[in-house]
Protein backbone atom coordinates (compact mmCIF):
# COMPACT_ATOMS: atom_id res chain seq x y z
CA UNK A 1 0.00 0.00 0.00
CA UNK A 2 1.20 3.43 -0.99
CA UNK A 3 0.35 6.34 1.38
CA UNK A 4 0.03 10.00 0.48
CA UNK A 5 -1.80 13.15 1.59
CA UNK A 6 -3.70 13.82 -1.61
CA UNK A 7 -4.30 11.67 -4.66
CA UNK A 8 -5.33 13.38 -7.88
CA UNK A 9 -6.80 11.22 -10.62
CA UNK A 10 -6.28 12.78 -14.03
CA UNK A 11 -3.44 15.01 -15.21
CA UNK A 12 -5.30 17.31 -17.57
CA UNK A 13 -5.80 21.06 -16.98
CA UNK A 14 -7.89 20.54 -13.80
CA UNK A 15 -5.64 17.83 -12.35
CA UNK A 16 -2.40 19.72 -13.04
CA UNK A 17 -3.72 22.92 -11.46
CA UNK A 18 -5.08 21.00 -8.44
CA UNK A 19 -1.64 19.45 -7.99
CA UNK A 20 0.14 22.82 -8.19
CA UNK A 21 -2.29 24.36 -5.73
CA UNK A 22 -2.21 21.52 -3.18
CA UNK A 23 1.56 21.06 -3.38
CA UNK A 24 2.09 24.80 -2.87
CA UNK A 25 -0.08 24.50 0.25
CA UNK A 26 2.37 21.92 1.62
CA UNK A 27 0.51 18.66 0.95
CA UNK A 28 2.24 15.61 -0.51
CA UNK A 29 0.53 14.98 -3.81
CA UNK A 30 0.31 11.85 -5.94
CA UNK A 31 -0.78 12.73 -9.47
CA UNK A 32 -2.13 9.76 -11.41
CA UNK A 33 -2.63 9.72 -15.18
CA UNK A 34 -3.25 6.88 -17.59
CA UNK A 35 -1.13 8.42 -20.35
CA UNK A 36 2.60 8.69 -20.65
CA UNK A 37 2.47 12.44 -21.21
CA UNK A 38 0.55 14.69 -18.81
CA UNK A 39 -1.63 17.58 -20.00
CA UNK A 40 -4.80 15.73 -20.95
CA UNK A 41 -6.45 17.16 -24.04
CA UNK A 42 -4.41 20.39 -23.82
CA UNK A 43 -1.62 18.69 -25.74
CA UNK A 44 -3.68 18.68 -28.95
CA UNK A 45 -5.07 22.22 -28.72
CA UNK A 46 -3.29 24.39 -31.27
CA UNK A 47 -5.59 27.40 -30.95
CA UNK A 48 -5.09 30.36 -28.65
CA UNK A 49 -7.21 30.43 -25.54
CA UNK A 50 -9.71 33.13 -24.55
CA UNK A 51 -10.39 34.29 -21.02
CA UNK A 52 -8.02 36.55 -19.11
CA UNK A 53 -4.29 36.52 -18.51
CA UNK A 54 -4.71 34.46 -15.33
CA UNK A 55 -6.09 31.61 -17.45
CA UNK A 56 -3.24 31.94 -19.94
CA UNK A 57 -5.34 33.70 -22.60
CA UNK A 58 -3.75 34.16 -26.03
CA UNK A 59 -1.49 31.17 -25.40
CA UNK A 60 -1.98 27.97 -27.38
CA UNK A 61 -3.29 24.91 -25.51
CA UNK A 62 -0.18 22.77 -25.92
CA UNK A 63 1.96 25.64 -24.61
CA UNK A 64 -0.30 26.01 -21.57
CA UNK A 65 0.27 22.36 -20.78
CA UNK A 66 4.04 22.99 -20.76
CA UNK A 67 3.63 26.08 -18.57
CA UNK A 68 1.61 24.09 -16.01
CA UNK A 69 4.16 21.26 -15.96
CA UNK A 70 6.95 23.78 -15.36
CA UNK A 71 4.96 25.32 -12.54
CA UNK A 72 4.36 21.89 -11.00
CA UNK A 73 8.08 21.23 -11.18
CA UNK A 74 8.63 24.15 -8.76
CA UNK A 75 7.07 21.97 -6.04
CA UNK A 76 8.65 18.70 -7.07
CA UNK A 77 9.63 17.77 -3.52
CA UNK A 78 5.88 17.51 -2.77
CA UNK A 79 4.77 15.85 -6.00
CA UNK A 80 5.01 12.30 -7.23
CA UNK A 81 3.72 11.55 -10.71
CA UNK A 82 2.32 8.13 -11.56
CA UNK A 83 1.94 8.18 -15.33
CA UNK A 84 0.91 5.21 -17.50
CA UNK A 85 -1.38 4.36 -14.60
CA UNK A 86 -5.03 3.50 -14.97
CA UNK A 87 -7.23 3.74 -11.89
CA UNK A 88 -9.50 0.73 -11.55
CA UNK A 89 -11.46 1.38 -8.41
CA UNK A 90 -12.27 3.70 -5.56
CA UNK A 91 -13.39 2.00 -2.33
CA UNK A 92 -15.39 2.90 0.79
CA UNK A 93 -12.25 3.25 2.93
CA UNK A 94 -10.73 5.70 0.43
CA UNK A 95 -8.36 3.14 -1.10
CA UNK A 96 -7.61 3.57 -4.80
CA UNK A 97 -6.61 0.58 -6.90
CA UNK A 98 -4.76 0.98 -10.18
CA UNK A 99 -2.51 -0.72 -12.71
CA UNK A 100 0.87 0.76 -13.51
CA UNK A 101 2.87 -0.91 -16.26
CA UNK A 102 0.78 -4.09 -15.90
CA UNK A 103 1.30 -4.16 -12.11
CA UNK A 104 -1.48 -3.82 -9.52
CA UNK A 105 -1.02 -0.98 -7.02
CA UNK A 106 -3.04 0.18 -4.01
CA UNK A 107 -3.00 3.77 -2.80
CA UNK A 108 -4.33 5.19 0.46
CA UNK A 109 -4.64 8.99 0.44
CA UNK A 110 -6.17 11.28 3.06
CA UNK A 111 -8.24 12.94 0.35
CA UNK A 112 -8.80 12.44 -3.38
CA UNK A 113 -9.52 14.82 -6.24
CA UNK A 114 -11.18 13.28 -9.25
CA UNK A 115 -10.30 15.17 -12.42
CA UNK A 116 -11.01 12.57 -15.09
CA UNK A 117 -12.50 14.98 -17.62
CA UNK A 118 -15.14 14.06 -20.15
CA UNK A 119 -15.77 11.82 -23.13
CA UNK A 120 -17.24 12.64 -26.52
CA UNK A 121 -20.91 11.94 -27.11
CA UNK A 122 -22.09 9.88 -30.05
CA UNK A 123 -25.01 10.55 -32.38
CA UNK A 124 -27.63 7.95 -33.33
CA UNK A 125 -28.24 7.35 -37.06
CA UNK A 126 -28.07 4.25 -39.31
CA UNK A 127 -24.46 3.04 -39.83
CA UNK A 128 -23.04 5.44 -37.25
CA UNK A 129 -20.42 2.80 -36.43
CA UNK A 130 -18.68 2.83 -39.83
CA UNK A 131 -14.92 3.40 -39.72
CA UNK A 132 -14.35 6.91 -41.02
CA UNK A 133 -16.80 8.33 -38.50
CA UNK A 134 -14.79 9.75 -35.63
CA UNK A 135 -15.18 11.99 -32.65
CA UNK A 136 -13.90 15.48 -33.42
CA UNK A 137 -11.40 15.12 -30.59
CA UNK A 138 -10.12 11.88 -32.09
CA UNK A 139 -9.36 13.63 -35.36
CA UNK A 140 -7.61 16.38 -33.41
CA UNK A 141 -5.41 13.80 -31.67
CA UNK A 142 -4.59 12.12 -34.96
CA UNK A 143 -3.56 15.30 -36.76
CA UNK A 144 -2.19 17.53 -33.99
CA UNK A 145 -0.42 14.93 -31.84
CA UNK A 146 0.62 12.38 -34.46
CA UNK A 147 0.68 14.55 -37.60
CA UNK A 148 -1.61 12.30 -39.61
CA UNK A 149 -4.55 13.45 -41.73
CA UNK A 150 -7.85 11.68 -41.01
CA UNK A 151 -8.72 11.47 -44.72
CA UNK A 152 -9.32 13.55 -47.82
CA UNK A 153 -12.61 15.26 -47.02
CA UNK A 154 -14.48 15.89 -43.79
CA UNK A 155 -18.09 16.64 -42.96
CA UNK A 156 -18.33 18.15 -39.48
CA UNK A 157 -21.42 17.49 -37.37
CA UNK A 158 -21.91 20.19 -34.74
CA UNK A 159 -21.26 23.92 -34.94
CA UNK A 160 -20.23 24.38 -31.33
CA UNK A 161 -16.75 25.64 -30.46
CA UNK A 162 -15.11 22.24 -30.84
CA UNK A 163 -16.71 21.64 -34.26
CA UNK A 164 -15.67 25.08 -35.48
CA UNK A 165 -12.13 24.96 -34.10
CA UNK A 166 -11.45 21.43 -35.36
CA UNK A 167 -12.77 22.40 -38.81
CA UNK A 168 -10.26 25.23 -38.93
CA UNK A 169 -7.47 22.95 -37.75
CA UNK A 170 -8.38 20.38 -40.42
CA UNK A 171 -7.86 23.04 -43.07
CA UNK A 172 -4.53 23.98 -41.48
CA UNK A 173 -3.56 20.33 -41.91
CA UNK A 174 -4.53 20.44 -45.57
CA UNK A 175 -7.83 18.56 -45.35
CA UNK A 176 -10.93 19.76 -47.22
CA UNK A 177 -13.91 20.51 -44.98
CA UNK A 178 -17.04 20.06 -47.12
CA UNK A 179 -19.35 21.62 -44.57
CA UNK A 180 -20.49 21.94 -40.98
CA UNK A 181 -24.05 21.04 -40.04
CA UNK A 182 -25.93 21.53 -36.79
CA UNK A 183 -29.42 20.50 -35.73
CA UNK A 184 -29.92 23.70 -33.74
CA UNK A 185 -31.38 26.79 -35.42
CA UNK A 186 -28.30 28.84 -34.47
CA UNK A 187 -24.53 28.34 -34.47
CA UNK A 188 -23.59 27.28 -30.94
CA UNK A 189 -19.93 28.32 -30.92
CA UNK A 190 -18.37 31.78 -30.75
CA UNK A 191 -18.95 33.86 -33.87
CA UNK A 192 -15.22 34.64 -34.11
CA UNK A 193 -14.58 30.97 -34.84
CA UNK A 194 -17.61 30.65 -37.17
CA UNK A 195 -16.56 33.68 -39.22
CA UNK A 196 -13.06 32.33 -39.56
CA UNK A 197 -14.18 29.06 -41.18
CA UNK A 198 -16.85 30.77 -43.26
CA UNK A 199 -14.26 33.16 -44.68
CA UNK A 200 -12.36 30.10 -45.86
CA UNK A 201 -15.43 29.03 -47.83
CA UNK A 202 -16.90 26.38 -45.55
CA UNK A 203 -20.72 26.43 -45.45
CA UNK A 204 -22.38 26.16 -42.03
CA UNK A 205 -25.87 24.68 -42.30
CA UNK A 206 -28.11 25.04 -39.25
CA UNK A 207 -31.26 22.97 -38.71
CA UNK A 208 -29.69 20.03 -40.49
CA UNK A 209 -29.11 16.50 -39.26
CA UNK A 210 -27.53 13.24 -40.43
CA UNK A 211 -30.12 10.86 -41.87
CA UNK A 212 -27.71 8.01 -42.52
CA UNK A 213 -24.16 7.06 -43.34
CA UNK A 214 -23.40 4.88 -46.34
CA UNK A 215 -20.35 2.75 -47.00
CA UNK A 216 -19.14 -0.77 -47.47
CA UNK A 217 -16.32 -1.22 -44.99
CA UNK A 218 -15.63 2.46 -44.46
CA UNK A 219 -17.56 5.69 -44.87
CA UNK A 220 -18.29 6.74 -48.46
CA UNK A 221 -21.36 8.99 -48.31
CA UNK A 222 -23.50 10.83 -45.80
CA UNK A 223 -27.16 11.68 -46.30
CA UNK A 224 -28.17 14.87 -44.52
CA UNK A 225 -31.64 16.30 -44.19
CA UNK A 226 -33.26 19.56 -43.11
CA UNK A 227 -35.17 19.75 -39.82
CA UNK A 228 -38.47 21.51 -39.17
CA UNK A 229 -39.21 23.67 -36.14
CA UNK A 230 -39.93 20.59 -34.05
CA UNK A 231 -36.58 19.01 -34.94
CA UNK A 232 -38.20 16.45 -37.29
CA UNK A 233 -36.56 15.69 -40.67
CA UNK A 234 -38.40 17.27 -43.62
CA UNK A 235 -39.00 14.70 -46.35
CA UNK A 236 -37.60 15.55 -49.75
CA UNK A 237 -34.80 17.76 -48.37
CA UNK A 238 -32.20 14.97 -48.34
CA UNK A 239 -28.79 15.71 -49.81
CA UNK A 240 -26.04 13.19 -50.45
CA UNK A 241 -22.51 14.27 -49.55
CA UNK A 242 -19.53 12.25 -50.72
CA UNK A 243 -16.91 12.15 -47.99
CA UNK A 244 -14.52 9.66 -46.42
CA UNK A 245 -14.56 11.23 -42.96
CA UNK A 246 -17.34 12.48 -40.74
CA UNK A 247 -16.52 14.14 -37.43
CA UNK A 248 -19.03 14.03 -34.60
CA UNK A 249 -18.89 17.04 -32.34
CA UNK A 250 -22.15 17.04 -30.45
CA UNK A 251 -20.85 17.67 -26.97
CA UNK A 252 -19.15 15.91 -24.11
CA UNK A 253 -20.33 14.14 -21.00
CA UNK A 254 -18.53 13.87 -17.63
CA UNK A 255 -16.35 10.76 -17.26
CA UNK A 256 -17.96 10.08 -13.90
CA UNK A 257 -17.77 6.30 -13.40
CA UNK A 258 -15.29 6.51 -10.54
CA UNK A 259 -17.53 8.96 -8.69
CA UNK A 260 -20.48 6.62 -9.08
CA UNK A 261 -18.38 3.72 -7.87
CA UNK A 262 -17.32 5.71 -4.82
CA UNK A 263 -20.97 6.28 -3.95
CA UNK A 264 -21.08 10.03 -4.66
CA UNK A 265 -24.63 11.32 -5.16
CA UNK A 266 -25.13 12.07 -8.84
CA UNK A 267 -27.76 13.94 -10.81
CA UNK A 268 -28.68 14.11 -14.49
CA UNK A 269 -27.99 17.71 -15.45
CA UNK A 270 -28.25 18.33 -19.21
CA UNK A 271 -26.62 21.77 -18.83
CA UNK A 272 -23.48 20.05 -17.50
CA UNK A 273 -23.39 17.38 -20.21
CA UNK A 274 -24.99 14.44 -18.39
CA UNK A 275 -24.60 12.71 -15.03
CA UNK A 276 -22.75 15.06 -12.70
CA UNK A 277 -21.83 14.87 -8.99
CA UNK A 278 -23.55 16.92 -6.31
CA UNK A 279 -20.94 19.10 -4.62
CA UNK A 280 -20.49 21.99 -2.23
CA UNK A 281 -18.78 25.33 -2.89
CA UNK A 282 -15.38 23.78 -2.13
CA UNK A 283 -15.96 21.16 -4.82
CA UNK A 284 -16.28 18.37 -2.25
CA UNK A 285 -18.78 15.67 -3.23
CA UNK A 286 -21.32 14.00 -0.92
CA UNK A 287 -18.62 11.49 0.03
CA UNK A 288 -16.26 12.88 2.67
CA UNK A 289 -12.83 13.92 1.29
CA UNK A 290 -13.66 13.12 -2.34
CA UNK A 291 -13.40 16.27 -4.41
CA UNK A 292 -13.98 16.99 -8.11
CA UNK A 293 -12.53 19.49 -10.57
CA UNK A 294 -12.85 20.18 -14.27
CA UNK A 295 -15.17 18.61 -16.82
CA UNK A 296 -16.05 15.62 -14.62
CA UNK A 297 -17.80 18.11 -12.32
CA UNK A 298 -19.77 19.47 -15.30
CA UNK A 299 -18.59 20.05 -18.86
CA UNK A 300 -17.27 23.57 -19.44
CA UNK A 301 -14.00 24.76 -20.96
CA UNK A 302 -10.32 24.24 -20.22
CA UNK A 303 -10.05 27.78 -18.79
CA UNK A 304 -12.62 27.11 -16.07
CA UNK A 305 -11.21 23.61 -15.53
CA UNK A 306 -7.85 25.18 -14.63
CA UNK A 307 -9.36 27.65 -12.16
CA UNK A 308 -11.51 24.90 -10.65
CA UNK A 309 -8.35 22.86 -10.28
CA UNK A 310 -6.55 25.65 -8.41
CA UNK A 311 -9.57 26.17 -6.15
CA UNK A 312 -10.17 22.48 -5.44
CA UNK A 313 -6.49 21.78 -4.77
CA UNK A 314 -6.49 24.63 -2.26
CA UNK A 315 -9.67 23.41 -0.50
CA UNK A 316 -8.71 19.71 -0.47
CA UNK A 317 -5.30 20.53 1.04
CA UNK A 318 -6.93 22.71 3.69
CA UNK A 319 -9.35 19.92 4.58
CA UNK A 320 -6.48 17.54 5.45
CA UNK A 321 -4.52 20.12 7.43
CA UNK A 322 -2.42 21.98 4.86
CA UNK A 323 -3.74 25.52 4.81
CA UNK A 324 -2.01 27.79 2.31
CA UNK A 325 -0.62 30.96 3.91
CA UNK A 326 -2.78 33.05 1.56
CA UNK A 327 -5.72 30.65 1.71
CA UNK A 328 -8.57 33.16 1.97
CA UNK A 329 -7.11 35.59 -0.51
CA UNK A 330 -6.47 32.88 -3.12
CA UNK A 331 -9.85 31.31 -2.61
CA UNK A 332 -11.55 34.63 -3.23
CA UNK A 333 -9.47 35.23 -6.33
CA UNK A 334 -10.30 31.81 -7.85
CA UNK A 335 -13.99 32.26 -7.09
CA UNK A 336 -13.97 35.67 -8.76
CA UNK A 337 -12.21 34.26 -11.81
CA UNK A 338 -14.80 31.50 -12.15
CA UNK A 339 -17.62 33.99 -11.75
CA UNK A 340 -16.14 36.15 -14.51
CA UNK A 341 -15.72 33.17 -16.87
CA UNK A 342 -19.34 32.17 -16.29
CA UNK A 343 -20.82 35.66 -16.48
CA UNK A 344 -23.09 37.06 -19.15
CA UNK A 345 -25.40 35.30 -21.59
CA UNK A 346 -22.82 32.62 -22.62
CA UNK A 347 -22.69 31.46 -19.00
CA UNK A 348 -26.46 31.16 -18.49
CA UNK A 349 -26.59 27.44 -19.14
CA UNK A 350 -23.61 26.56 -16.99
CA UNK A 351 -24.83 28.75 -14.10
CA UNK A 352 -28.17 26.97 -14.15
CA UNK A 353 -26.45 23.55 -14.15
CA UNK A 354 -24.18 24.49 -11.25
CA UNK A 355 -27.15 25.69 -9.20
CA UNK A 356 -28.68 22.24 -9.60
CA UNK A 357 -25.63 20.27 -8.40
CA UNK A 358 -25.14 22.67 -5.49
CA UNK A 359 -28.77 22.33 -4.48
CA UNK A 360 -29.44 26.06 -4.87
CA UNK B 1 -1.60 10.74 -45.08
CA UNK B 2 1.23 12.15 -42.93
CA UNK B 3 1.39 15.93 -42.58
CA UNK B 4 4.74 17.37 -43.68
CA UNK B 5 4.11 21.08 -43.42
CA UNK B 6 1.95 22.72 -40.77
CA UNK B 7 1.54 26.44 -40.00
CA UNK B 8 1.80 25.96 -36.22
CA UNK B 9 3.16 22.54 -35.41
CA UNK B 10 6.41 20.82 -36.15
CA UNK B 11 6.23 17.05 -35.95
CA UNK B 12 9.30 15.42 -34.54
CA UNK B 13 8.86 11.82 -35.49
CA UNK B 14 10.77 9.05 -33.79
CA UNK B 15 12.92 6.35 -35.31
CA UNK B 16 11.55 4.52 -38.33
CA UNK B 17 10.39 1.03 -37.40
CA UNK B 18 8.46 -1.82 -39.00
CA UNK B 19 5.59 -3.92 -37.72
CA UNK B 20 3.44 -6.67 -39.19
CA UNK B 21 -0.25 -6.17 -39.90
CA UNK B 22 -2.15 -9.14 -41.34
CA UNK B 23 1.05 -10.63 -42.65
CA UNK B 24 2.26 -7.44 -44.33
CA UNK B 25 5.14 -5.26 -43.23
CA UNK B 26 4.11 -1.66 -42.40
CA UNK B 27 6.40 1.29 -41.74
CA UNK B 28 5.80 3.41 -38.67
CA UNK B 29 7.57 5.86 -36.39
CA UNK B 30 8.44 5.28 -32.78
CA UNK B 31 6.20 7.33 -30.50
CA UNK B 32 3.01 6.87 -32.47
CA UNK B 33 0.13 4.58 -31.53
CA UNK B 34 -0.73 1.41 -33.43
CA UNK B 35 -4.03 2.91 -34.63
CA UNK B 36 -2.29 6.10 -35.82
CA UNK B 37 0.38 4.13 -37.69
CA UNK B 38 -2.26 1.96 -39.36
CA UNK B 39 -4.30 5.03 -40.30
CA UNK B 40 -1.24 6.61 -41.89
CA UNK B 41 -0.89 3.42 -43.93
CA UNK B 42 -4.52 3.70 -45.04
CA UNK B 43 -5.94 1.01 -42.73
CA UNK B 44 -9.21 2.11 -41.13
CA UNK B 45 -10.88 -1.22 -40.30
CA UNK B 46 -9.31 -2.55 -37.10
CA UNK B 47 -11.72 -5.38 -36.29
CA UNK B 48 -15.23 -6.78 -36.49
CA UNK B 49 -18.01 -6.34 -33.92
CA UNK B 50 -19.00 -9.20 -31.60
CA UNK B 51 -22.47 -10.17 -32.84
CA UNK B 52 -23.12 -8.63 -36.24
CA UNK B 53 -19.50 -8.69 -37.43
CA UNK B 54 -19.63 -5.08 -38.55
CA UNK B 55 -16.37 -3.30 -39.33
CA UNK B 56 -14.83 -1.38 -36.41
CA UNK B 57 -12.47 1.58 -36.46
CA UNK B 58 -11.34 3.87 -33.65
CA UNK B 59 -13.79 6.52 -32.45
CA UNK B 60 -12.29 8.52 -29.56
CA UNK B 61 -8.53 7.93 -30.03
CA UNK B 62 -7.88 8.55 -26.31
CA UNK B 63 -8.69 5.17 -24.79
CA UNK B 64 -12.30 5.74 -23.73
CA UNK B 65 -14.54 3.89 -26.16
CA UNK B 66 -13.09 0.38 -26.84
CA UNK B 67 -13.82 0.61 -30.58
CA UNK B 68 -10.17 0.08 -31.58
CA UNK B 69 -9.54 -3.34 -29.99
CA UNK B 70 -7.03 -5.48 -31.91
CA UNK B 71 -4.92 -8.56 -31.30
CA UNK B 72 -1.35 -7.48 -30.60
CA UNK B 73 1.43 -10.08 -30.28
CA UNK B 74 -1.31 -12.65 -29.68
CA UNK B 75 -3.02 -10.66 -26.93
CA UNK B 76 -6.63 -9.62 -27.70
CA UNK B 77 -8.54 -6.50 -26.58
CA UNK B 78 -5.56 -4.16 -26.85
CA UNK B 79 -6.64 -0.52 -27.10
CA UNK B 80 -4.59 0.29 -30.18
CA UNK B 81 -5.42 4.02 -30.03
CA UNK B 82 -3.34 4.41 -26.84
CA UNK B 83 -0.81 1.60 -27.26
CA UNK B 84 2.48 2.61 -28.83
CA UNK B 85 3.65 0.72 -31.89
CA UNK B 86 6.92 -1.21 -31.49
CA UNK B 87 9.46 -2.62 -33.90
CA UNK B 88 8.55 -6.16 -34.94
CA UNK B 89 5.08 -6.07 -33.35
CA UNK B 90 2.52 -8.45 -34.84
CA UNK B 91 -0.88 -6.78 -35.15
CA UNK B 92 -4.07 -8.49 -36.32
CA UNK B 93 -7.70 -7.56 -36.82
CA UNK B 94 -9.84 -8.67 -33.89
CA UNK B 95 -13.01 -10.50 -34.82
CA UNK B 96 -15.47 -10.52 -31.96
CA UNK B 97 -14.43 -10.92 -28.34
CA UNK B 98 -10.96 -12.29 -28.92
CA UNK B 99 -9.64 -15.42 -27.27
CA UNK B 100 -7.45 -15.24 -24.21
CA UNK B 101 -6.55 -18.94 -24.02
Amino acid sequence: MKYTDLAIIGGGPAGLCSAISAASSGAKVLLIDRNEKLGGQLIKQTHMFFGSEKQYASKRGFNISEILLDKLNDYKENVEILNNTTVLGLYEDGVITATKDEKYVKIKPKATIIATGASEKVLAFPNNDLPGIYGAGAVQTLMNVYGIRPGKKVLMIGAGNIGLIVSYQLMQAGVEVVGIIDAAPKIGGYLVHASKVRRMGVPILTRYTVKEAIGNDTLEKVVISKLDENWNPIEGTEEVIETDVMCISVGLSPLAELLQQAGCKMMYVPELGGIAPLRNENYETTVDSIFVAGDVAGVEEASSAMVEGYLTGLCAAEKIGFKHENYLELKKDYRNQLEALRSGPVGTKIRSGINKVMGV
Amino acid sequence: MRIDKHPILEFQRGKKIKFIFDGKEIEAFQGETIAAALHAAGVKVLGKSIFKHRPRGFYCAIGNCSSCFMVVNGEPNVRTCVTMVEDGMVVENQNGKGEIL
